[in-house]
């Protein structure tokens, strides 16, 4: 059982939709069911003191299913503590609620999680491309997405 | 009764204060602005997609040119992740942290005399502009003879640095630390009392605290708001709990605080530099951790075993266990933080950048949006944006 005490909180709340939780050099992660994630997060803000949404993005798991996690880094202010909040995406329905209701700061960070990963947002009030043109075509954080541009055969990795 | 319809123009990306990479669709009613659309990533170089194909120790150049403003922020920043995944934060050497915390306050007044002055020669005042670069030089020199660049220093490794301060270098940096309280009067001197200075700033661009945690406001543009947060402080590493600082906060939200807030900064920043300089002590500068860290070139061609540990690391690099960690700290800008999946192969499986200029940015069209056009420039100059680190 982790020692964060949002870990606690959380498992209180939302009991069994609390699918992992991992520790790893003092940093704590929980995953939760993609269907719970704005009740969590909620939850989070206003019970716990999450009040500040650091960080957003997308990790490709290419290989595993579901293939694709959607990271939450949140920071609470008062307590000065972190929790690192995760919700798997599968590769054939690839989207997630919007967090855009409980932090507006996640508007930006959902724009580019769908522009570089693919991953849409349900309910984000403009979701389009970020850093890449509209006409781009791919999601270029992919990992089946060559380094060297769209035209090219995917990169095998220098030393891997 | 008088129709009145909105005109849409762009600002940007080719104004001066858009940073040549910046543009902004404004819809106009006369010179109010009723709505701003940011697009970025003219500038996009997709450092995320390149780091996942390089080792640990070839990422390093391309955070240097993140903000390149504040290159050694940026560069510390990664190489904490880093040595948090590895697991070896607390086996840096106290000599190490000691000058780490030196270059990045170094670094911090930089940043802010390059903010000062463009913010104020975006506004209209050029001799500010002048003056703040006459003593960004002296740290561009310090820059130079530390880490051999003027900019792109790269000047940090994993498990400590990659060379030890040259000679004398501690001398030049007090001298400059002691003058420096007098220029950052001289500056205040020159627009604090400038009453075209404060009409352009005062009660411009506010933002009040809950508003600006909601959308992500970080560094001194949230503390201006009131938030008495800063990761130095409150999430310390490199031993800055070692020092005795203030974290400048302020409470009316506007430009003008937030002005104020950076000036303070510099100060705070000068008193750090003088307690490192007092307390610096001579030691080792890297880890010692052989798998990780480039044995020193002496080592390298004399003995067999520093000859093998460098073959090795610079070509296959080093292999961190797998897992995930995320690494905030407090830059000039705001919080930049480096979060990092490993899958146990030497290079990121992921490396997510967490941009303060990114997410300040975000917030521009909330703090603007029903003030006069001229007033967007100083709201832009305030956020203390660059580019490089928005687009990545």
């Amino acid at each position: 059982m982790s020692e964060h005490p949002a870990v606690a909180q959380l498992k209180g709340q939302f009991g069994d939709k609390v699918l992992k939780v991992e520790e790893f050099r003092g940093q704590t992660s929980v995953t939760v069911p993609k269907e719970e994630i704005v009740a969590v997060c909620t939850f989070l803000r206003d019970s716990c003191g999450y009040n500040f949404l650091t960080d957003l993005c997308g990790v490709d798991y290419l290989g595993r299913t579901p293939r694709f996690t959607v990271v939450y880094q949140l920071y609470n202010i008062g307590a000065h503590t972190r929790l690192r909040l995760k919700a798997e995406v599968e590769e054939g329905d690839c989207r997630i609620d919007t967090v855009t209701g409980v932090w507006s700061t996640a508007n930006w960070f959902e724009r580019e999680c769908w522009d570089l990963m693919g991953i849409d947002f349900v309910g984000h009030p403009d979701l389009r491309r970020i850093l890449l043109p509209e006409d781009w075509s791919g999601h270029p954080l992919r990992k089946d997405y060559p380094v060297q541009g769209p035209d090219r055969e995917p990169y095998q990795g220098r030393l891997s | 009764m008088a129709k009145t319809e909105t005109m849409t123009i762009n600002m940007g990306p080719q104004h001066p204060s858009t940073h040549g990479v910046l543009q902004l669709v404004l819809e106009l009613d006369g010179e109010i602005v009723r709505k701003i659309t940011p697009h970025i990533g003219f500038l996009h170089r997709g450092v995320e997609k390149l780091a996942e194909h390089r080792t640990y120790h070839q990422v390093l150049p391309l955070t240097d040119r993140l903000d390149y403003l504040a290159p050694m922020h940026n560069n510390l920043g990664y190489v904490l992740a880093v040595e948090k995944l590895l697991g070896i934060d607390d086996q840096i050497p106290e000599r190490a942290n000691a000058v780490r915390v030196l270059m990045a306050e170094l670094t911090r007044i930089k940043s802010h005399l390059v903010w000062l002055a463009t913010h104020a020669l975006d506004i209209g005042a050029m001799t500010v502009f002048l003056y703040c670069f006459r003593e960004r030089e002296r740290i561009m020199d310090f820059y130079e003879k530390i880490s051999g660049a003027r900019m792109t220093s790269n000047y940090f490794r994993v498990g400590g640095l990659s060379s030890d301060l040259p000679d004398g270098i501690e001398k030049e940096i007090r001298a400059f630390i002691d003058e420096m309280p007098g220029h950052v009067d001289t500056y205040e001197g020159l627009l604090s009392g400038n009453v075209i200075w404060q009409k352009r700033v005062m009660g411009v661009g506010v933002i009040e605290a809950k508003d600006a945690i909601d959308i992500g406001l970080t560094g001194p543009a949230l503390r201006a708001s009131g938030v008495d947060w800063d990761l130095r402080r409150d999430q310390s590493y490199c031993d800055y709990d070692k020092y005795d600082f203030q974290v400048i906060t302020g409470k009316d939200g506007d430009t003008w605080t937030r002005y104020k807030c950076r000036l303070d900064e510099i100060r705070e920043s000068c008193k750090i530099v003088r307690q490192v300089l007092d307390g610096l002590k001579p030691g080792p500068i890297l880890a010692d951790c052989p798998k990780v860290c480039l044995p020193p070139k002496k080592d390298v061609v004399n003995t067999i075993e520093g000859l093998i540990h460098h073959f090795k690391i610079i070509t296959e690099g080093f292999k961190p266990e797998p897992g995930e960690v995320y690494v905030g700290v407090e830059n000039p800008k705001g919080e930049v933080g480096y979060y990092l999946v490993s899958d146990g192969s030497p290079h990121p499986y992921r490396m997510k950048i967490r941009p303060a200029s990114f997410v300040n940015l975000q917030a521009l069209p909330q703090m603007a949006e029903g003030a006069m056009i001229a007033d967007v420039i100083a709201i832009i100059g305030t956020l203390d944006v660059v580019l490089g680190e928005i687009d990545r």
